[in-house]
């Protein structure tokens, strides 16, 4: 495989609430390299989103980054000072956030949004700023670039408004695209116009693409790699094909069981995972997820099981292996 | 009382809104968010109203229930007319039909208690003592799976599944014929989702419910319910039984909309029928609605608009890509 674009080595993102420490991201390491795509999957509150938000060192108080690498080209990211840090956001790595409303600015054009990245990271003058603003919605498919660029995000439908936010994160032709639920606001139809674009681009311009998201359908379809995340760590990490072939963690395979409508109706009750995910702040001795898992045995509720491979399979955090 | 196959017919439902603009509130447009949709659902059915946002589904709900009158057409439940009864006879009605709604967030009332909320319903109908309504709602507290003990607790002590438990508690409460679901599963985890599939099923076959299922996932359509219709910027455009609908569909958006779910199996990367992007070209009113993004478009679609018409025993389809005998054309 070609050298890393991205590491991440134990990193630990911490919120330090009035009630106690919530451990969001707990020891998560992965690695990145170009044109790869690779997904985070996992239900509210499993660390996913912060997890993004670390690479971007743009957690919010009481959030802390309490440990952990992230060496992104050499150079280790928690590292930089803040300054430097800045003009790695937005240029080599930028993000795609859920919901374009709330992430574009309503009160300026979708043109002048664009181009300001530009004329932010890029020594180029406005006019060439528009000129590539131009260039970039044309790109990500928006009919009339001309006309789109002078508008407000409101006159945009949702599926127009993501494919500007696309426009935003690949202006300066980043390394890394960070996707955080790119399509879970979005109708069917578009979410697969999305997908598809995305997954264009990541040819065409050779960016890696870190996709986070709850659908494990998009992730059979977009990604190569997987990491499933349970309570702020990684529970499962394996290539597509194999975690939809062989799912290992009791969690991985009561989700994939959890999602209906693939036999008719009345043929069988669903799967369903037991109980709801333990609060941060509360979370069981052992394995965190023996409150809900049909094998669990009394080895699992006094130590945690680490993420480790068991012979011929992909690494798994569970004393089943 | 004579008892109807169909517990709800739609028949010919409009509801359009008018656009306004200026100090005299001079009407501009029309926006036609129901459109002359017909359907019936039996008795203990469960008809899955599928459809993107902004397709009129949820306008269409609302309709049913009373809460905003059609523009013409009409809503029968049971024989009786919704859309023309009023005082006590409409509200004798509003018992037997009853809705759970998307967001268990912003549809309980933060300031108010859980027995108080559930027994809601039965004040208004003044159902009961107190006593007695104070045992009905433990009793359908832990027929939705949550702790009697729990009656005193506010909303925001309770976890997303288990408030939208407690909006289908404060639905069942009163004993209600028809629940419309509108998108009760979208702000929900997989892992809750699949609980709280299971319940509304293990409802229905207990009180013999008869459910409208309006949502945007199709997975989860077609795993509860037992006939389809899917919505297209306000109008039917196909409706079947939910088997033949899912192996069998008809009509170019149907078809679409199957094919842009992603699968979860990595190794059957599907032929995608690539759809146009949305309508940025005009939608004229008098052809088929579905015509500029419709990837099989033909002449006579820019000629005359299709009706809805049944090409095999109860599927339905509005495309004139299929001729009377359900045959496609040449």
């Amino acid at each position: 495989m070609a050298e890393a674009l991205l590491e991440v080595r134990n990193l630990k993102t911490y919120f330090l609430t009035e009630a106690g420490t919530a451990r969001a991201v707990d020891s998560v390491s992965f690695s990145i390299s170009e044109r790869q795509v690779i997904g985070i999957v996992g239900e509210s509150g499993c660390g996913k989103s912060v997890t993004a938000l670390s690479i971007m060192r743009l957690i919010p108080p009481p959030g802390i980054i309490a440990g952990g690498e992230m060496l992104f080209g050499g150079k280790n990211l928690l590292g930089l000072p803040e300054r430097e840090m800045e003009s790695v956001r937005g240029n080599e790595i930028s993000m795609i956030f859920q919901e374009p409303m709330t992430s574009l600015n309503p009160v300026f054009r979708i043109g002048e949004q664009i181009s300001e990245v530009l004329l932010r990271h890029k020594p180029i003058s406005k006019k060439e700023a528009a000129e590539q603003t131009l260039r970039l919605l044309r790109q990500v498919g928006i009919p009339s670039p001309e006309i789109r660029v002078r508008e407000y995000p409101h006159k945009m439908s949702g599926g127009m408004r993501q494919r500007a936010m696309i426009a935003m994160a690949i202006a300066c032709k980043p390394r890394l695209i960070i996707a955080d639920e790119p399509t879970t606001a979005l109708d069917v139809t578009i979410q697969s116009q999305i997908l598809a674009l995305l997954d264009m681009l990541r040819e065409t311009e050779g960016m890696a693409i870190l996709l986070i998201t709850h659908d494990l359908g998009v992730i059979a379809e977009m990604a190569e790699e997987v990491l499933v995340m349970y309570t702020g760590r990684v529970v499962e990490h394996a290539r597509v094909k194999e975690l939809f072939k062989n799912p290992l963690h009791p969690y991985t395979q009561g989700l994939m069981r959890s999602v209906p409508g693939r036999e008719g109706r009345g043929k069988k009750r669903l799967e369903a995972i037991p109980g709801v995910v333990p609060s941060l702040l509360a979370l069981p001795l052992g394995c965190k997820f023996n409150t809900r898992c049909p094998y669990s045995f009394d080895r699992c509720f006094r130590e945690e099981p680490p993420l480790a491979a068991p012979e011929g399979g992909h690494p798994v955090r569970c004393w089943l292996y | 009382m004579l008892q109807n196959v169909n517990l709800l017919q739609v028949k010919g439902v409009k509801k359009h809104y008018p656009i306004t603009r200026g100090l005299l509130r001079r009407q501009v447009g029309v926006v036609k968010a129901v459109d002359g949709v017909d359907l019936d659902i039996k008795r203990g059915e469960t008809l899955g109203l599928v459809g993107e946002s902004g397709c009129g589904k949820s306008t269409l709900g609302r309709v049913i229930l009373g809460l905003e009158p059609p523009t013409e057409g009409e809503v029968f439940f049971d024989g009786q007319n919704v859309s023309s009864i009023k005082g006590e006879q409409l509200h004798q009605l509003r018992r037997r039909m009853q809705v759970i709604f998307q967001d268990p967030y912003s549809s309980l009332n933060p300031r108010r208690t859980v027995g108080k909320t559930i027994a809601e319903g039965m004040i208004i109908h003044d159902i009961g003592t107190s006593a007695e309504r104070a045992e009905r709602v433990r009793e359908i507290m832990e027929v939705v799976g949550l702790r009697p003990e729990q009656i005193n607790r506010y909303p925001h002590e309770f976890s997303g599944g288990q408030r939208q438990r407690i909006g289908i508690a404060r639905a069942l409460a009163i004993n209600p014929d028809l629940l419309i679901c509108d998108e009760p599963l979208s702000a929900l985890d997989v892992s809750i989702q699949a609980q709280v599939i299971n319940l509304l099923e293990d409802l229905q076959e207990k009180f013999q419910l008869t459910y409208l299922f309006i949502s945007h996932d199709l997975s989860v359509v077609r795993h509860i319910s037992d006939r389809v219709a899917v919505m297209y910027l306000g109008q039917l455009v196909e409706m079947a039984e939910t088997e033949e609908l899912f192996q069998n569909p008809k009509h170019p958006y149907t078809r679409a909309l199957l094919d842009a779910v992603p699968v979860m199996d990595p190794d059957g990367a599907k032929e995608r029928r690539k759809l146009g992007a949305e309508a940025d070209a005009p939608i004229l009113p008098d052809l088929c609605l579905f015509q500029p993004r419709c990837p099989q478009s033909m002449p006579d679609c820019a000629q005359s608009a299709p009706e809805l018409i049944e090409v095999a025993p109860s599927h339905w389809v509005k495309c004139l890509a299929y001729d009377q005998a359900g045959t496609p054309k040449s």
